[in-house]
C-alpha cells in the first residue's frame, strides 16, 4: 500500500506511531503534485513544505495533524507564497499575511504543499474560468472537475494531496466534490474565519475541506472552526467538532427536497441519489418528502446578491497597491479602466457588471433589494423544513461532470450547475456532498444539509451513510 | 421692484475621533509620521482582509449624539459607499446610509443674543480617506509627475454630522460651528483642529426670495479650514449666487472650492460627474445595537455639557455671556475657574483668571491648570486684594512671584514686605510731606482741579512701593489739601 | 431592456474598459441573465424584510487597542510603482 493510499486520519496515525514521517508523506505527495496531469496546482512549495515537515518530524511530540500535507485553494492568502485567485490581475502577487484558517491548520501541524487552481475569483462552476488554464477531471480528462474549487477537488481525487481547502459561495466546494467523487464540506456561514479568503460574495463565502472520507473532513474542520477576532462574522463555536462514528440512523428524519429530485436532474444522478437514500431506511431512519417553495428562486436571487457584493469586493483591484497595472495610462480613468479591463476575465467582468447594475441608482430596489427579500423567504423555507426533519437531502449537482467547453458559451447554462447547492448557501447552512455512486462511470454526489451549527450531527449522519454506501471507486488514471 | 434674497445654509461636519486606533483595524492613529508606517492588510485593502468595528468609536458617537440632542438609534448599520479614488483603497468607503448611529435632533447652543438651536439631520460613523500627495504641485522634481498615496491617515474614524438647512448667513454658520466644536472638544470626541484637518466643514448653500419657503439649487462649498474662512466662503458664495440670479443666470448644482488667499470660488467639477455611490449594507460587519445599560453608563460618566455649564455660570455665578464663553474653553480652564470661584467671589475669580493670570502665564507659555498657581493660591491673592490687605499692584506682584518661584501668597507678601500700610498716622505723615513737596499741585487742587488727587496717589504709591491703599490715600489727600 | 447606453454607463461605474465587441456581447448576455432573474420580481414580498446576514448576529466589535502595523517596506513591497515611500498613482486627470 502506497503512502498516498492512506486517508489523512490514517496518515496522522502512522506518523504519530512513528511508522512513517511527515517528510516521507510530503515527498510522496509532492511527487504526485509535480506530475500534474490535471493542472490541479498553480504553485507548489517543495522546499518550504519539506522544511516544515522536517521541523515537525523533529518535534518531541507530533502536533494533532502530524505534518500531513495539504493543498490550499489559491483564493486563500498565504504569506510569501504566490496567491492569484486564478486571476491575471494578481499575477506575481505574494501576500504579506496568511489567512486565519491556513494559519490554524499550520499551527495544528498541517504542511501546505501548494496552491490549487480555481475559477477566477471563485466565479464559475467548471474551473474553466482560471486565467491560467482549466483543471481536468481525474475521472475523465475531457471533462471539467467542477468549480470554482476545481483544483482542490481534483488534487484530492488524483491523490496529489490527502485533503485540501476550498471555498464555497454557491456550491464551489460541494459541486466539484460531487464531480470528482470525493467528500466536500461547506460549514455553517461563520464557522471558519474568512480572514484571508479573497472575497467573492462576503455574505455567502465560506471555507471548507475536501477529503476522501467524512471523518477526514471533520478532522480538518476541527482544526479550523471557531471565532476569529479578525472576522466579525465568525462564530463562537458552541462545542468541539468530534470525529463522526455513527453506524445507524435510528430515529433520524431525512427530508428529501422534492423540487430537486425531479425535473432538471439527470436520470443517472437521480437514480444514484435514490439508491443512496434507500440506505437511510435500512439504517433505521425515515425519509420524508419536503418542499422548499422558494428554492427555485434561489438561482435568480443568488445571481443578484453574489454579483452585487463582488462588484464592491473586486473594486480594490486597481493596480495601485499590488497586482498588475496597465502600462502607460494617460490619466487616472484610463489607468483604472485598462488595469481592470485587461486584468479580469470575461466571467468576472460579467458579474461585476451585473452586480454594479443591480446596485445602481434606479435599479437597486427592483433587483438587489428584491433579492434580499427573497433570501428571507428562502431562509424561512429551511426553518420550516428543519422543524420537521434533521437533515435535507438532494443531489449535489444536477449532472455528472460535463465536457470541457460545453457550457462556456452560455453563462446561464453554467449557472444552472449550482441550482441544488445555492439555496443552502443563501440560508448560510452547513452542507456536504458525499460520493454516492457512478453514472456512466462518472461520480455522483449526494448533498446533505442541516440547520445552522449542526455540523456534528450532519457529519455523523453523513458518516453512517458513507459507510453504508461504501463508495470506493478510484479514477482509472489515478490508480498506482 | 427688486427682490431681496435669503440664503439657506446647511453644514456637514467631519470630525476625526480621538480613538487610539483606526475605525476598522488596530493600526495606531498618527500625525506626521513617515508615509505608510501605520498600515496593515486591512487598511491597505489587501485581498482577503476584513474590517472590525472599533468599540470606542461607537462610544464617542453615542456621546456626540447625546450632545447634539439626537436620538441614539436602537439599531444602526454600516454600508459600503462605492467610488474609485486612489485615496480609497477598497474603492468603497465603509460609512452609514439609511441607518445611522444618531438620528434626528436639535443642537442647543449659546450666542451673545441668547440660546439658539439648529436641527441635526443625522450623525454617522465612517472611515477617513488616505492622504494624496501631489508631487508636481510642489514642484519637487520634474520627472516626479503624478501623485503618491500615504495610507497612514486612511481608516481614521470620522463622525459626519449633517445639519438641517436652517442657517442664513456665514456669520451664523461660523457661530454655530464654534459652539459645536467647543462641545465636541469638551467631551473628548475630537481634538477639533481645523488647521490640521481633524475637523472639516462643508456648506450646502442656496438662495431664495426672502419670505418664500422653497429651496433653490444648492452648491456645496468644500473644506474651509477655519471659522473665518467658513464665514468668508459662505458670504462670498451667497454674493456670487445673488449676482448670478440677479443677472438673469441660474445656479448650477456643483461642488465648489473657496480659495482663502484670493477670496475666489472655483468649481471642482471632475471628469466623473455622475456619482452613483451604490450604497448597500456592509456584509462584512454586523448591525450595532447599543445595549441600553451600556448607553446609560456612558452618559452617566459624561462631564457637564459646555452649554449647561455656561448657563449655570451665567445664572448662579452671574457671569456675563462673554466671561462664560471665554472661561468654558478649553474645558480645563473651566475646571480651574470653578475651583477658584468656589473659594473667591465668582466675578473676581473670572476677572483674575481671564485677565492677569492668563496674561502673565501666556508670556511664559503656560496654562493656568498646568501652572504653579493653584486655585487655592489664586483665591488667597484675590482675598487679600479684596480686603485691601495688599494693594492691587502688590497683588499682581505676588502673583508674578508665585508663578516664578512658587510659595504660598501670604508668605510671599511677608517675605517681600508687600503688606499694605495700615497705620493711619504713617499715611498721614506721608500725605502731608507730599503736599509740602508739591505746593503748586496742592494749590491747583484747592482751586478745584480735583483730578490732581491721582497725581498724589501716584506719588504715594511710588514712595511706598505700592504698599499704600490708593483709595485711602485719595481720601486723606482731599482732607489735608482742603485743611491746608 | 438593457441597452448600449446602460451597458456603457455601468462599465464606466465599474471602471471596466470594454471593446465594442465586448460591449455588444456583454449587453446581450446581461439581458439574457436579467430576463431569467426578473422572475423574482413577480413574487409578493410585501412586508418581507431584507436579509443581509443569514445567520443573525450583532454588536461584534473590538477594543480600541493598537495591534502592530506592518513595516512600510512590506506595505510597499507588492506595489507596481513606488515614489518616496508612497504608492505612485498615475496622473490625476
Ligand atoms: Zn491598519
Amino acid at each position: 500500500m502506497a503512502l498516498t493510499d492512506l486517508t489523512a486520519e490514517q496518515a496522522v496515525r502512522a506518523v504519530t506511531a512513528g511508522e512513517t514521517s511527515s517528510e516521507e508523506l510530503v515527498r510522496a505527495y509532492l511527487e504526485r503534485a509535480e506530475h500534474d496531469d490535471w493542472h490541479s496546482f498553480l504553485a507548489i512549495d517543495r522546499d518550504g513544505a519539506i522544511d516544515r515537515a522536517r521541523v515537525i518530524d523533529a518535534m518531541p511530540e507530533r502536533p494533532p495533524l502530524a505534518g500531513v500535507p495539504i493543498a490550499i485553494k489559491d483564493a486563500l492568502s498565504t504569506r510569501d507564497l504566490p496567491t492569484t485567485a486564478g486571476s491575471r490581475i494578481l499575477e506575481g502577487f505574494h501576500p504579506v499575511y496568511t489567512a486565519t484558517c491556513v494559519a490554524r491548520l499550520e499551527a495544528a501541524g498541517a504542511v501546505v504543499i501548494g496552491k490549487t487552481n480555481m475559477d477566477e475569483f471563485a466565479m464559475g462552476s467548471s474551473c474553466e474560468n482560471s486565467a491560467y488554464g482549466p483543471t481536468l477531471n481525474p475521472w475523465d480528462v475531457s471533462r471539467v472537475p467542477g468549480g470554482s474549487s476545481g483544483g482542490s477537488a481534483s488534487a484530492v481525487a488524483a491523490r496529489q494531496a490527502p485533503w485540501s481547502l476550498g471555498s464555497d459561495t454557491g456550491g464551489s466546494i460541494r459541486q466539484p466534490a460531487a464531480l470528482c467523487g470525493i467528500v466536500g464540506l461547506k460549514p455553517t456561514y461563520g464557522a471558519v474565519s474568512r480572514y484571508g479568503l479573497i472575497a467573492f460574495a462576503s455574505s455567502l463565502d465560506q471555507v471548507g475541506p475536501f477529503a476522501r472520507t467524512v471523518r477526514d473532513a471533520a478532522l480538518l474542520l476541527q482544526a479550523m472552526v471557531g471565532r476569529d477576532p479578525m472576522d466579525s462574522t465568525s462564530l463562537e463555536w458552541p462545542e468541539p467538532i468530534v470525529l463522526p462514528s455513527a453506524e445507524r440512523l435510528d430515529g433520524v428524519r431525512v427530508g428529501v427536497i422534492e423540487e430537486l429530485m425531479g425535473e432538471g436532474i439527470e436520470p443517472g444522478v437521480r437514480i444514484a441519489c435514490q439508491a443512496a437514500l434507500d440506505h437511510v431506511e435500512s439504517l433505521g431512519g425515515t425519509l420524508v418528502p419536503i418542499r422548499l417553495p422558494h428554492a427555485h428562486h434561489g438561482l435568480a436571487t443568488y445571481y443578484l446578491i453574489a454579483p452585487a457584493e463582488c462588484s464592491a469586493n473586486l473594486a480594490r483591484f486597481d493596480g495601485i497597491r499590488y497586482g498588475r497595472r496597465a502600462l502607460d495610462a494617460e490619466d487616472l480613468l484610463e489607468h483604472y479602466e485598462r488595469t481592470r479591463g485587461e486584468g479580469f476575465g470575461p466571467e468576472v467582468k460579467r458579474r461585476i457588471m451585473l452586480g454594479t447594475f443591480a446596485l445602481a441608482s434606479g435599479y437597486y430596489e427592483a433587483y438587489y433589494g428584491t433579492a434580499q427579500r427573497v433570501r428571507t423567504r428562502i431562509v424561512e423555507d429551511f426553518e420550516v423544513a428543519f422543524a420537521d426533519v434533521d437533515v435535507l437531502a438532494s443531489p449535489t449537482s444536477p449532472t455528472v461532470a460535463f465536457p470541457i467547453g460545453e457550457r462556456t458559451g452560455d453563462p446561464l447554462a453554467m449557472y444552472l450547475s449550482d441550482v441544488c447547492t445555492i439555496p443552502v448557501s443563501l440560508a448560510g447552512l452547513p452542507s456536504l456532498s458525499i460520493p454516492c455512486g457512478l453514472s456512466d462511470g462518472l461520480p455522483v454526489g449526494l448533498q446533505l444539509a442541516g440547520p445552522a451549527l449542526s455540523e456534528n450531527r450532519l457529519l455523523d449522519i453523513a458518516h453512517a451513510l458513507e459507510t453504508a454506501i461504501g463508495f470506493d471507486a478510484v479514477p482509472a488514471g489515478v490508480a498506482a | 421692484m427688486s427682490t431681496t434674497w435669503e440664503a439657506v445654509i446647511g453644514i456637514e461636519i467631519h470630525a476625526q475621533l480621538l480613538t487610539r486606533t483606526k475605525m476598522f483595524c488596530g493600526c495606531e492613529l498618527s500625525f506626521g509620521d513617515p508615509p505608510n508606517t501605520h498600515t496593515c492588510p486591512v487598511c491597505l485593502a489587501h485581498p482577503g482582509a476584513l474590517p472590525v468595528i472599533n468599540r470606542e468609536a461607537i462610544r464617542l458617537a453615542i456621546i456626540a449624539g447625546h450632545a447634539l440632542g439626537c436620538e441614539i438609534s436602537e439599531r444602526s448599520v454600516f454600508a459600503r459607499k462605492n467610488y474609485f479614488y486612489p485615496d480609497l483603497p477598497k474603492a468603497y468607503q465603509i460609512s452609514q446610509y439609511d441607518q445611522p448611529i444618531c438620528g434626528p435632533g436639535r443642537f442647543r447652543y449659546l450666542t451673545p443674543d441668547g440660546e439658539q438651536t439648529l436641527g441635526i439631520t443625522r450623525a454617522h460613523l465612517e472611515e477617513d480617506a488616505a492622504k494624496l500627495i501631489h508631487l508636481g504641485a510642489e514642484g519637487r522634481r520634474a520627472e516626479a509627475e503624478g501623485s503618491v498615496v500615504d495610507f497612514n491617515r486612511g481608516g481614521t474614524p470620522l463622525l459626519e454630522i449633517v445639519t438641517e438647512p436652517e442657517l442664513h448667513t456665514g456669520a451664523a454658520a461660523a457661530a454655530f460651528l464654534k459652539q459645536l466644536r467647543q462641545t465636541l472638544v469638551h467631551l473628548g470626541i475630537t481634538d477639533g483642529s481645523m488647521e490640521q484637518g481633524s475637523m472639516r466643514a462643508d456648506a450646502n448653500i442656496s438662495i431664495r426670495p426672502a419670505g418664500t419657503v422653497g429651496l433653490g439649487t444648492k452648491t456645496e462649498l468644500k473644506n474651509m479650514n477655519s471659522f473665518t474662512f467658513l464665514e468668508r466662503g459662505i458670504t462670498a458664495e451667497i454674493a456670487r449666487q445673488t449676482a448670478l440670479v440677479e443677472g438673469g443666470g441660474r445656479v448650477a448644482q456643483e461642488t465648489l472650492h473657496f480659495e482663502p488667499t484670493t477670496g475666489r470660488i472655483t468649481s471642482l467639477r471632475s471628469k466623473e460627474q455622475a456619482h452613483d455611490y451604490r450604497y448597500f449594507p456592509e456584509p462584512d460587519l454586523l448591525p450595532v445595537v447599543p445595549d441600553r445599560a451600556w448607553v446609560a453608563e456612558i452618559l452617566a460618566a459624561l462631564p457637564e455639557l459646555p452649554i449647561t455649564r455656561r448657563e449655570r455660570w451665567m445664572r448662579d455665578l452671574r457671569l456675563t455671556f462673554e466671561d462664560a464663553e471665554v472661561l468654558a474653553d478649553p474645558p480645563e480652564l473651566g475646571d480651574y475657574f470653578e475651583q477658584v470661584a468656589a473659594l473667591a467671589p465668582p466675578k473676581s475669580a473670572a476677572n483674575w483668571v481671564r485677565g492677569d493670570l492668563r496674561a502673565q502665564l501666556r508670556e511664559r507659555d503656560q496654562e493656568p491648570w498646568q501652572s504653579g498657581v493653584t486655585p487655592d493660591a489664586l483665591a488667597d491673592i484675590i482675598a487679600m486684594a479684596e480686603s485691601r490687605e495688599i494693594s492691587m499692584p502688590s497683588a499682581k506682584a505676588v502673583l508674578t512671584h508665585v508663578i516664578d518661584h512658587g510659595g504660598a501668597p501670604r508668605d510671599v507678601v511677608a517675605k517681600l514686605g508687600l503688606g499694605a500700610i495700615q497705620d493711619e498716622s504713617e499715611l498721614m505723615t506721608l500725605v502731608d510731606r507730599l503736599i509740602a513737596d508739591n505746593p503748586v499741585q496742592a494749590q491747583q487742587m484747592r482751586e478745584g482741579r480735583d483730578k490732581l488727587v491721582g497725581f498724589f496717589v501716584g506719588q504715594a504709591m511710588k514712595a511706598t512701593q505700592g504698599r499704600a491703599d490708593p483709595a485711602r490715600i485719595g481720601e486723606l489727600v482731599r482732607e489735608r489739601v482742603s485743611a491746608g | 431592456m438593457i441597452d448600449e447606453h446602460v451597458t456603457r454607463h455601468v462599465a464606466r461605474l465599474a471602471r471596466l474598459r470594454l471593446t465594442d465587441a465586448e460591449c455588444d456581447r456583454m449587453q446581450a448576455e446581461l439581458s439574457a441573465i436579467l430576463t431569467y432573474i426578473e422572475q423574482i420580481q413577480e413574487l409578493n414580498l410585501e412586508g418581507v424584510p431584507p436579509t443581509t446576514h443569514a445567520i443573525p448576529m450583532e454588536n461584534v466589535v473590538r477594543e480600541d487597542e493598537p495591534t502592530p502595523s506592518i513595516p512600510s517596506e512590506l506595505a510597499l513591497r507588492e506595489a507596481p510603482e513606488v515614489h518616496g515611500g508612497g504608492f505612485a498613482v498615475p496622473r490625476m486627470g
